[in-house]
């Protein structure tokens, strides 16, 4: 049997719209025991990579902050701003969070702004209210777009900005892979390799949130 | 040394908090099953260390299955009215927005400083920079509310809540790469894209490593994962050793063409289903939204490499 049974679940799963954390444990299990591994073996793995993937959970301890900060009125002050400042579109304060983040994340800042820290208490709702300002009559299916939006924003600008950062870890793997075979390359060489494509992401990215204001406008 | 532990215990006594506002919470609709849920959460960030992997696997096993049987339930406490909201909005101002970033401005702060100070490990200043932001911004917005700790933990527990289950898949993703690597599971594919290509052809040979990145990013969830593999079963062999690309530019290049897979990925759950969930959006509509940024950008990477990677 081979171990790809595993990734064949993971697809299969996520189709059929299953629990994705079931299809996870699923597909984790299929793989190991496919490959031969004793099943008790196979427990141990997951576990000892859960245990060591903790730090990818501890970062929820921020929505006390973020729940506090919601209860003292922060979405509806963000939203406030926003209708006054008449210029503001909603594609343009995303341009500008665009370019802040991969500004930010290409000197290292990387963990500053996020989806729990800044998209849901901040940039949404100010998206939100500056497309309502444009349209008073926008739709709820129209304003899922902008949040959707926003959140998309946040992935492109912090994805296409890291990699300028030297010491970034995708950066780090690229110099380590290639040592291994014997190849040894300055991260400074593979920064500037990530500058037309960051460029190129903000171009077009950018286009897209601007066309967003005139899909405002038309809808 | 102050390191990770420190950040694990405050996730887990938060964790622990959450599932005892269940305990206490008479009218909770999933009471046993949502209290396990929290509990086993701060059982492992509490003492992960002390389990044993075994015993870490048959938790993951316990959490996965509390998940597919439907809980954590959602509490019944509701969100403070909007017409409140607004008041304390016209009340407090644009010091509100201040407050906002006293977590992003530690982290900043802390980034740059910490590594100066021999009691604080080097290699995890940015997470526990966040980490101390999250403690003053907790306790400043407490007493400019004035408001009891409890209402920290309670307004915590509206949003966690919201998340549910989502909120674990992150972690156990990151551990299903640890479980496919042990597998095997990325020689077999690298193998199988470098026997497709035909020999001594460039675009076809690009083609074959973007895509490929990009591809297997989209399974696995993460660039990092794919990219080993594919340096190992294309880029080395075939671009760099055969057809003499450029290293830098097919290693840097080739990572962004990941990316790209990441942005349409479901797998990458952290990046695409956690701000669906967030936003309260169909859970494809951060993807769906990403689609025409990510395959132009694609398009683009392949370009790059192939136009300016063959010196």
């Amino acid at each position: 049997m081979t171990p790809l049974l595993g990734l064949l679940v993971l697809v299969v799963g996520f189709i059929l719209r299953i629990n994705p954390l079931a299809v996870v444990l699923a597909a984790a299990l299929t793989a190991g025991l496919a490959a031969g591994l004793e099943p008790v073996a196979v427990l141990a793995a997951l576990g000892k990579a859960f245990n060591t993937n903790r730090y990818v959970s501890a970062l929820w301890i921020i929505l006390p902050v973020v729940g506090l900060l919601e209860r003292a009125g922060l979405r509806e002050r963000a939203a406030d701003l926003i209708t006054r400042s008449a210029r503001l579109t909603s594609g343009r304060l995303l341009v500008l969070y665009l370019a802040f983040r991969q500004v930010t994340a290409s000197i290292g800042l990387i963990s500053i702004a996020g989806h729990a820290q800044t998209v849901r208490p901040l940039i949404a709702p100010m998206a939100e209210a500056a497309a309502l300002r444009a349209r008073p009559d926008l739709d709820a299916a129209g304003l899922a777009r902008i949040r959707a939006m926003a959140a998309a924003t946040d992935n492109v600008g912090v994805f296409f900005g890291e990699d300028i950062f030297l010491a970034v870890a995708s950066i780090l793997l690229i110099k380590g892979v290639l040592e291994t075979q014997g190849i040894i390359v300055q991260p400074f060489e593979l920064a500037v390799w990530a500058i037309p494509s960051a460029i190129a992401a903000f171009l077009l990215h950018g286009g897209r949130l601007l066309a967003l204001d005139r899909w405002i406008a038309r809808t | 040394m102050i390191g990770l532990p420190a950040l694990y215990t405050l996730a887990g006594l938060l964790f622990a908090g959450w599932g005892l506002m269940v305990v206490f919470d008479r009218s909770h609709p999933g009471r046993i099953g949502s209290t396990l849920f929290w509990g086993l959460i701060a059982l492992s960030f509490l003492a992960g260390d002390l389990l044993g992997d075994v015993a870490n696997g048959v938790l993951v096993v316990a959490l996965v299955v509390l998940a597919a049987m439907g809980f954590p339930k959602r509490g019944l406490a509701g969100e403070v009215p909007l017409a409140e909201r607004r008041a304390s909005a016209a009340r407090l101002g644009n010091r509100l927005i201040g407050a906002a970033l006293i977590v992003p401005a530690t982290a900043l702060i802390g980034t740059l400083l910490l590594p100066q100070l021999a009691f604080v490990d080097p290699k995890q200043v940015t997470l526990l920079s966040l980490g101390l932001g999250v403690v003053i911004a907790t306790v400043v917005l407490l007493r400019w509310l004035r408001l009891a700790p409890v209402h920290a933990l309670g307004e915590g527990k509206r949003l966690v809540d919201g998340i549910g289950w989502a909120l674990l898949l992150p972690q156990l993703l990151a551990s299903l790469g640890a479980v496919f690597a042990l597998a095997g599971i990325g020689e077999i594919i690298g193998d199988g894209v470098a026997g497709a290509i035909p020999q001594g052809a460039r675009l076809p040979a690009v083609l074959a490593f973007t895509l490929g990145m990009a591809g297997f990013t989209i399974i696995m969830g993460n660039a990092f994962a794919a990219f080993p593999v594919m340096m190992a079963a294309v880029g080395l062999p075939i671009l760099i050793l055969g057809l003499g690309a450029s290293p830098v530019v097919v290693g840097a290049v080739g990572m962004l063409s990941g990316f790209c897979g990441t942005l349409l990925s479901p797998m990458a759950a952290n990046f695409n289903i956690v701000p669906a969930v967030l936003l309260d959006l169909d859970r494809s509509a951060v993807i769906r939204a990403q689609m025409l940024t990510a395959l132009p950008l694609f398009v683009f990477n392949t370009a790059i490499i192939w136009g300016f990677g063959f010196p």
